[in-house]
């Protein structure tokens, strides 16, 4: 079959919006266009109930003040703080503030949170999140036992039924059309066949989630391997922060699991070798409840001092003074995790532990309205939006605080869809020219991936690139680690170019999709080690062993990742601060 | 220690009905099922194909019959199965390639009960509505539901007439009915009531056995029965 012929064989779907990604930003996207009747598809990798938001436990933030007083103006502090000031604080503001009005619209769509003896939202404990500015620990997270995140993808699924919400299920996205500075649409690609489908769209929204799957310890599914992030990147989008990844302290010792930290917000307890609560010598008055990207590197402190379990590399987390009763209650799905991947019963013994790679703070740069963004002047893209983990507003700096992803995805998710509406509305139904043969660039590297009788395993690559960026782009850096990284990943990526599948058919080849995967994950790392290697500062999750103060005389500024040959080409773009100048940060 | 692994393949491209391949797999004895498929796909055959994401039990995507039970292949430890391991989609499913079946019939079914909140009290302004901590205990167990298939395809009566509306959407209906601020348990629980509904349990309990949710199907199947007795009709 010629290309040509091909090419005129490939369906044109045509859609006002297209969504990529079925989690809880593209679901809430989807519903506001549904309700507001616009034309719009869903296009997942997955089924939607599949996506990651589900594996979310411990719960969703929001200053109802419930069961002590709370105000927004708090949980933006707590956010702006924890992401060490790196944090736009319009930004903040907005999350901390729709905060509420969203967790009380799940509420109304269904959601069974837990509820406290007069019927309200039950509240619980999250590291990171304090009253009154600093003081104590407060009662913030709303949750659904320690499943929060499940009930939120499968409430919003439900809703998107209830609404008509159109979707194109196991499709899986492999370009986004942008021609002359303008968004056209994407070109998905049928797992159940094999083939093409291109969708114009004059809204193109990525939802696509994040890119753990670049480290080898990791609480992401295998799914996470920053498709939209790589294909925005390719197409001359920026990536933003990429160097701020950050890794959860209580991950299931060698597979990464996450154990969630509503088990410390329930009172759970990290201790060393010798049974010593060692969060009292790095944060002495949040203790365990500090966030994460401190406690992580507390865990690995203790761990480089011998004082790990056996002189290994894990800790304890402790539940064992809770009781039955509230683990069976508030955290039965982690602790069955427990007992399912570790063969520990977690009511008798103590949890075995260690960080696992589990959030992208950085990602596709967008402004508050969910709208790309391309430049240091925060430019818009007309007709590319993005929300979730794959995007950077930036609400979480330097470091996520623990529940605020569940409120970045709805929040933003939600104005997604909105920005969205507004544009095509102004756009009277017009959408924009298709550029010419749009499936064709992609065809030709699936084909040349599916018909190479020879070359690399793409597996091999990825456990290589995983392995690597765990041990020199992980909790601590340095100069030489990330050197060596840059070499490598350049090795890798050579070899990447010689990709070969034992599988040549079209009917779900999911070894042909894996492969694609790995490309996108190695644009990623490219993009995270570079900014990595420019920041010399220690900020958030991004650790400098040779620099391991943080300066904001010189790097208080966003980094702009673009592709270039030879490498990516860094810019800088400043970091909005309204009512809270940065300070030296304690817990 | 070495495993004997026996896996069920069909390629739509090249065989006219599915066979048996065996591998033999290094494992540990905490290793999942999952660990082996993937042992086989990246380092064996990678013409192997099967659905997974989370790959910890909690996104439903590798449910497929092992040992001749149906269970998520990420959840599932060798040292819970011995050394011999077979592997085969889920039964009663039409199969599209190796482990994965046509879910579309399965879903299809689950928006049929009208799996979604129906209140007619517009909800307070800023503010949740109430319930109390035995009301939302009410409905607990059937949230759990990650609509992976696993009890619908184990089920004899879903065998016997594929029309059976099956036990993964009669929980996720159970989910409404016993929502205290749900106002329309009764057009759900008539699509129940209907020949191809509730009727068809047999109380065989093995959707029972194949939750990796550990849902109690037959329980809420038997509640959904008896609210139908009470209100449906």
């Amino acid at each position: 079959m010629s290309a040509a012929a091909t090419a005129a064989q490939t369906p044109v779907h045509e859609y006002q919006a297209v969504i990529v990604g079925a989690g809880g930003a593209g679901l809430w996207a989807a519903l506001e266009l549904a309700r507001n009747g616009v034309k719009a598809a869903v296009l997942t990798k997955l089924y939607p109930t599949r996506s990651h938001t589900g594996a979310a436990q411990g719960g969703i933030c929001a200053a109802l003040g419930n069961l002590e007083e709370d105000k927004p103006e708090w949980h933006m502090y707590d956010t702006i703080k924890g992401g060490d000031y790196l944090v736009d604080q319009d930004a903040a503001e907005i999350l901390a503030q729709e905060a509420v009005e969203t967790v009380y619209a799940l509420e109304h769509m269904g959601l069974p949170f837990n509820r406290t003896p007069d019927g309200k939202i039950d509240q619980r404990r999250f590291g990171g999140h304090t009253r009154n500015f600093g003081e104590a620990p407060v009662k913030r997270a709303c949750y659904a036992a320690d499943r929060t995140g499940h009930m939120i993808l499968q409430t919003l699924y439900q809703q998107c039924i209830k609404h008509g919400v159109e979707f194109f299920d196991e499709y899986h996205v492999v370009d986004v059309l942008i021609e002359g500075g303008v968004t056209r649409g994407v070109v998905g690609y049928c797992i159940a066949d094999g083939s093409l489908h291109v969708f114009r769209a004059g809204a193109v929204m990525f939802a696509t989630g994040g890119f753990g799957r670049m480290f080898k310890i990791t609480s992401n599914a295998f799914s996470l391997t920053g498709d939209g992030c790589a294909l925005a990147y390719r197409r001359g989008v920026p990536l933003e922060d990429m160097e701020f990844f950050q890794f959860h302290p209580t991950g299931i010792v060698g597979i990464g699991i996450l154990l969630s930290e509503a088990a410390r917000g329930e009172g759970g307890i990290l201790r060393n070798d010798s049974g010593e609560r060692f969060m009292e010598r790095y944060a002495p008055t949040m203790l365990d409840l500090a966030p994460r990207d401190l406690v992580s590197r507390a865990i690995y402190m203790e761990i480089r001092e011998g004082r790990g379990i056996g002189g290994k590399d894990y800790v304890h987390l402790d539940l064992t003074h809770l009781g039955k009763k509230v683990i069976d209650e508030k955290l039965p799905d982690i602790t069955e995790f427990a007992r399912v991947y570790q063969g520990i019963e977690p009511i008798t013994q103590p949890v075995p532990i260690q960080p696992t790679a589990h959030y992208a703070m950085g990602g596709i740069p967008t402004n508050v309205e969910a709208r790309v963004v391309f430049d240091e002047k925060n430019t818009v893209l007309p007709g590319l939006y993005a929300a979730g983990e794959c995007a950077c507003v930036s609400v979480h700096g330097a470091n996520r605080l623990g529940t605020n992803s569940l409120l970045d995805i709805l929040v933003f998710g939600r104005r997604a869809g909105r920005a969205m509406t507004e544009d095509v509305r102004a756009s009277n139904g017009e959408l924009p020219e298709l550029p010419a043969a749009p499936a064709e660039p992609v065809r030709g590297e699936i084909e040349a991936i599916r018909t190479r009788s020879r070359g690399e395993n793409a597996q091999h690559i990825r456990v290589e690139l995983a392995a690597a960026m765990m041990d020199d782009c992980g909790v601590f850096r340095t100069t030489q680690t990330l050197m060596d990284m840059t070499r490598r990943l350049r090795d890798l990526g050579a070899r990447y170019a010689n990709v070969a599948v034992k599988d040549s058919g079209r009917i779900f080849n999911t070894e042909l999709l894996e492969a694609r995967e790995v490309g996108y994950l190695l644009d990623c790392a490219e993009a995270t080690v570079a900014a990595a290697l420019a920041r010399t500062e220690s900020r958030g999750g991004h650790f400098r062993e040779d620099f391991p103060e943080r300066n904001d005389t010189d790097w208080l500024k966003h980094s702009l990742a673009y592709r270039a040959e030879g490498g990516p080409d860094l810019k800088y773009k400043p970091v909005t601060i309204t009512k809270f100048q940065p300070k030296p940060r304690t817990y | 220690m070495q495993v004997d692994l026996r896996v069920q393949r069909f390629d739509p491209e090249r065989d006219s009905k599915p066979h048996w391949e065996r591998y033999t797999v290094q494992s540990e004895p905490m290793d999942r099922v999952l660990d082996l498929l993937h042992r086989v796909k990246w380092e064996a055959d990678g013409s192997l194909t099967f659905r997974r994401s989370c790959a910890h039990g909690v996104c439903g995507s590798d449910a497929m019959m092992i040992n001749g039970r149906n269970r998520l292949a990420c959840k599932i430890r060798v040292d819970q199965l011995g050394r011999k391991i077979s592997v085969a989609p889920l039964p009663g499913m039409k199969v599209i390639k190796d482990l994965v079946v046509d879910m579309d019939e399965f879903f299809a079914k689950y928006r049929s009960v009208m799996p979604y909140l129906m209140a007619d009290d517009e909800p307070p302004v800023n503010a949740e509505r109430h319930q109390s901590v035995h009301e939302r205990e009410r409905y607990d167990d059937t949230t759990k539901c990650i609509l992976c298939a696993a009890c619908t395809s184990s089920c004899p009566s879903f065998w016997a007439q594929p029309e059976y509306v099956g036990p993964a959407a009669i929980v996720n209906a159970h989910r409404f009915v016993f929502d205290s601020r749900d106002d329309h348990a009764y057009e759900r629980l008539q699509i129940l009531a209907d020949q191809d509904g509730v009727w068809r349990c047999r109380t065989i309990f093995n959707c029972v056995d194949a939750c990796p949710r550990g849902i109690n199907i037959t329980r809420a199947i038997l509640e959904v029965n008896g609210a139908i007795g009470e209100r449906g009709r």
